[in-house]
């Protein structure tokens, strides 16, 4: 058979459809707050819609958040640590989360399924990445909660109390359990709020936290939108927040947090320089670009949104970047040949669509693939800009979509110099054969997460984070625990 | 032999190791405990935050470049400088009221805190840091950094033994500092720049603002190229709104114990820096 010129088809064949089937979950009509052990209607009787991005299809009302109900939960939260898991040996309460993560691990499948509905991520992530992920993360710190006197050698260590989390809409189980399982490890209860476009795998998770008989009331979650985040920032019974979500409402969190003196951890937005030098194995080198910004539609953080090409191999990369990107299987996220799904909601389907038009008038080189998008839902194209220049918005601003913007080095100090002109400072990633390149370059990034020769890796055990105005604190590892424990005051370690 | 009629010193700013009048030509009147004036010291204004803030910039990489072997060597000279000037710290001490007993102790513990953190500079990676087993054939490590540069509010109590546990954490990983102090403690900040311009220590890496911390500190909340700041001897009436200021590009702020020792007060003013890197053939 004579190779074609159909990108999708080298040899004339096309891929069969392979959806994932969704008999595998249920979801409700109207699901309520989850407030000390129960689903509760909220104070208002207000709910708000959840749809299928990829289908725009109507999939469940949802509580909507006030004031009351983050009060409420507050208080559910207060009682069980001042009750049952406040008194509870580390121990016992590593039993729980163990049992929380063999809960996601047998119910992966459904978790995954419900996840690509809710949020139009391909199936092959939510399966692959976000549900195995999320059960090691309950593993990883079920681990830590009997050894906390291990973690911070010289250091009598105790929990906040209850904890404020809000998380966003990209991994919306995952960065669910990267915040409560150290925060549950550590004994503190928790308050969690859960994005307004995503909700139903952490609410699913409320579920799973019933099965496992959780103490009532560790575990609070309130759905809704900006209003009930505030409100749980405002509240004052909160006595530790963690947040993961946009530059901009982190600061303003921090505002708040850093007058009432609230310990206070964010993950915030990124830039991230993506720095491939002549000398890396170049084949590996685009499939690590691409995903690092292609990967579940560039709604990634840490997303490798700044392609820093070094200029001798500058056009043949970006062509051979070109021909790759016209392979990437965009549609139907629920199919498992599925590269690139849908965008999460259509503001920020709004929001990449006028990034791109700025990118456009400022005066890029837009290239996108020829792909057909589907009717319904919320679609954008792989996108990449060449003759970018510093000055541009795509260049300096995160767009959080499939969009990558192209510029060239000639020397490695350049690179360092151009990936480091930003704000942000959430990772970064090189590509090299060099050794001592890669580590040279590793000192000299100001960014929390460094990938040589690989992106987009994750790992309980693995510190994630940034510098500058990407946040502070890390999750992950033995430094994750930290943000959710306080010296205490009646045990003081050594020193001079 | 005529007398020997005393040449009083100067209190001056100690910016990029110089040591300037403040540009404004503003001064304070400092008194001893007893009510006598030591000197009209220099009142640091905005635009002295500003060039401390510019000194302690360029002076962060040469500094956070340098092996952590020789920080450790340069925190130990100052305590070796200190050392041999016991005798002016302690009459420091007792001008502002200390008994000579309880200067004596305090200028013993200032010297032996900088003997500690010295160690500290080439021991924190192995406290702070980690190797992380991920999954999947990665090497993988975190290692601390530094943040940048720091603005210190210097506490008034312990007035020189605080100071300078404020300072060495920040400095021992390769921070840079600029000190905010003024009132009592005044005397002890030009004292301790004196050592600070006499120990190896870079220009740059210690800056010394004597004022009002109430007046420095909204200024510093509110810079963009201040990476921290530390409250830890903030004045009782800062205003929220200027803390809040600190959001503007999302400074770490940290509060202490203003005599406490601890690697962990050195992790206050660091970040962590993780490194993923394939396994293969």
């Amino acid at each position: 058979m004579a190779p074609t010129d159909n990108p999708h088809k080298p040899f004339g064949i096309d891929y069969a459809p392979a959806p994932e089937s969704t008999a595998v979950v249920n979801i409700a009509d109207t699901y309520g707050h989850f407030i000390n052990g129960d689903f509760v209607e909220p104070s208002s009787g207000a709910t708000f819609p959840t749809v299928n991005p990829a289908t725009e299809t109507h999939l469940a009302n949802i509580a909507d958040g006030s004031a009351e109900d983050v009060d409420r939960a507050v208080t559910a939260a207060r009682g069980a640590f001042e009750g049952p898991w406040g008194q509870m040996p580390g121990s016992e309460r590593g039993r729980y989360l163990f049992r929380i993560a063999r809960q996601l691990q047998e119910r992966s499948r459904e978790f995954a399924v419900l996840e690509t509905l809710d949020g139009g991520k391909p199936i092959r992530e939510s399966r692959d990445l976000d549900l195995p992920l999320s059960a090691a993360w309950f593993f990883y710190y079920a681990g830590w909660a009997d050894k906390l006197e291990y973690a911070f050698p010289n250091r009598a260590v105790a929990p906040h109390g209850v904890a404020g989390q809000i998380v966003p809409w990209n991994f919306p189980l995952m960065m669910a359990a990267w915040k409560l399982a150290p925060a549950l490890a550590a004994g503190n209860t928790v308050v969690l709020k859960p994005a307004e476009t995503t909700p139903l795998t952490a609410l699913l998770l409320a579920d799973v936290l019933q099965d496992i008989d959780l103490p009532p009331g560790v575990v609070n979650i309130v759905t809704g939108a900006g209003a009930t985040g505030a409100a749980i920032v405002d509240n004052r019974g909160i006595d530790k927040l963690a947040f993961t979500g946009s530059t901009e409402v982190g600061k303003a969190i921090q505002r708040v947090a850093s007058t009432r003196r609230i310990p206070l951890t964010l993950e915030l937005g990124g830039k991230a320089a993506h720095i491939v030098f002549e000398d890396s194995a170049v084949d590996q080198a685009v499939e690590g670009v691409v995903t690092g910004i292609y990967s579940n539609q560039g709604h990634v953080c840490c997303a490798g949104s700044r392609l820093l090409v070094e200029e001798s191999i500058a056009d043949s990369f970006v062509e051979r970047l070109r021909r790759r990107i016209s392979t990437l299987r965009l549609g139907d996220p629920l199919d498992k040949n599925t590269d690139v799904g849908a965008i999460n909601s259509a503001d920020q389907l709004q929001r990449i669509t006028d990034m791109v038009a700025t990118g456009v008038s400022e005066g890029a080189d837009l290239f996108q693939p020829e792909c057909d998008l589907p009717d319904k839902g919320y679609w954008f194209p792989p996108s990449v800009f060449t003759g970018v220049q510093q000055s541009h918005t795509v260049a300096r601003e995160e767009i959080l979509g499939p969009v990558l913007t192209v510029q060239t080095f000639r020397t490695a100090e350049e690179a360092v110099e151009k990936a480091n002109n930003t704000p942000y400072g959430l990772s970064a990633g090189i590509w090299t054969e060099k050794g001592s390149k890669i580590l040279w370059m590793t000192e000299k990034l100001r960014a929390g997460v460094v990938w040589a020769n690989t992106y987009n890796r994750f790992d309980p055990a693995s510190p994630f984070g940034g510098y500058k105005e990407s946040g502070f604190g890390r999750e992950g590892g033995m430094h994750g625990l930290a943000p959710y424990l306080h010296e205490r005051a009646d045990v003081t370690g050594g020193g001079a | 032999m005529a007398e020997h009629i005393p040449v009083d010193k100067t209190f001056k700013l100690f910016i990029g190791g110089a040591f300037p009048r403040s540009e404004s030509g503003r001064t304070f009147q400092v008194h001893s405990a007893d009510g006598g004036l030591l000197a009209n010291a220099a009142k640091a204004s905005r635009k002295d935050l500003r060039e401390a803030v510019r000194a302690a910039r360029s002076a962060q990489t040469g500094w956070a470049d340098r092996t952590a072997y020789n920080r450790g060597q340069v925190l130990y000279r100052v305590a070796e400088i200190m050392e041999s000037r016991r005798a002016e710290f302690t009459s420091v001490l007792t001008d502002m009221g200390h008994s000579p007993g309880d200067a004596t102790a305090e200028v013993d513990r200032s010297i032996d805190r900088w003997v500690w953190y010295a160690g500290w500079a080439d021991k924190l990676h192995h406290v702070l840091g980690t190797v992380n087993p991920v999954v999947g054939p990665y090497f993988n490590f975190t290692f601390p950094e530094p943040t940048g540069v720091v603005v210190v509010a210097a506490p008034d109590d312990p007035p020189l033994l605080g100071m300078l546990s404020r300072i060495a954490p920040v400095i021992v990983s390769g921070n840079t500092a600029v000190v905010a102090t003024g009132g009592p403690s005044t005397l002890a900040a030009v004292t301790l720049a004196e050592v600070l311009a006499t120990s190896d220590v870079p220009g740059g890496v210690v800056n010394i603002l004597t004022g009002e911390k109430g007046e420095l500190l909204p200024w510093a909340l509110g810079h963009m190229d201040v990476n921290s700041v530390d409250l830890t001897g903030a004045p009782d009436g800062l205003e929220d709104e200027a803390v809040a200021a600190a959001a503007d590009n999302v400074k770490r702020i940290v509060r202490a114990d203003p005599a406490g020792a601890s690697p962990y007060m050195i992790g206050d003013f660091l970040e962590m820096k993780t490194v993923w890197h394939p396994i293969g053939r």
